[in-house]
């Protein structure tokens, strides 16, 4: 499991344009750099990350090799109703991490 | 851009510079090509905010907002940015709605070199903004692990 910082309000008003941060502990290899043999080292990214909240995808983002190492994302959305908050991330090499926020929306 | 010392510091670097080939240039219009489907892409609405001198391109922090009320009868459906000079001339789109709330979007990105970035929002109408920013790199990434 990667490590995974999430910034999502915890509570908020009904209406309100909330913003989220999220970063995920990734090398995010490219495939264009050689390692010490001087043999390119193979593609290793995330490629899609996707926020699903009140039974909605309310962000999704499709990342490529110029997306620095670490991926950092942030986005807005309109807080609905209290429930979980979803965050989903995939990529090469069968990676697959999902995290879950709840929000409490008043 | 603003002149500020820097930029201005930066200045004999940049004449240095190499312009970009036409191979790069016709990749980054190939790929807003296949982003916008052949439609006409107008500047404005669009404001892409990164630093015009970048001293790691390793970690760039860049932000795309666009000029929208984002409700069901206007708002942006995708945003794309691109680049002129990296292996690939992708780097992020993204997916918007109406639940959006705001047409915003913040990452971090890598920079080979010096060289234009280009973000494009397609709104629900099917038009295209775009704004096209020049960025100069001091360290660029790729180059050492």
């Amino acid at each position: 499991m990667a490590r995974v910082l999430l910034r999502v309000p915890t509570m908020t008003e009904k209406g309100s344009v909330i913003e989220i941060r999220a970063l995920i502990q990734h090398v995010m290899e490219t495939g264009y750099r050689p390692n010490a043999e001087g043999v390119l080292q193979a593609r290793d990214i995330i490629w899609t990350f996707t926020c699903r909240y009140d039974g909605e995808v309310v962000f999704n983002a499709t990342f490529s090799p110029a997306i620095a190492a670490n991926p950092f994302i942030a986005f807005t959305t309109i807080a609905t109703q209290s429930g979980p908050v979803s965050f989903t991330w995939e990529g090469d090499n069968g990676f697959t991490q999902t995290e879950t926020r709840h929000i409490t929306v008043t | 851009m603003k002149f500020t010392r820097r930029v201005l510091l930066a200045a004999p670097g940049v004449l240095l510079l190499p312009a970009p080939t036409r191979a790069d240039q016709q990749r980054l219009a190939a790929a807003l090509r296949d982003f916008t489907g052949g439609q006409p892409m107008r500047e404005g609405r669009v404001r892409l905010d990164v630093s015009p001198l970048v001293e790691n391109g390793n970690a760039v922090p860049i932000s795309v907002t666009v000029e929208t009320p984002m409700t069901t009868a206007d708002h942006v459906r995708r945003i794309g940015v691109f680049n002129e000079r990296n292996p690939q001339p992708n780097v992020i789109t993204a997916q918007f709605g109406p639940r959006s709330g705001r047409a915003f979007l913040a990452t971090h990105i890598r920079l080979a070199t010096s060289q234009a970035l280009v973000a494009v929002a397609e709104m629900n109408d099917g038009s295209f903004w775009s704004q096209r920013v020049e960025v100069i790199v001091t360290l660029a990434a790729c180059i050492e692990g």
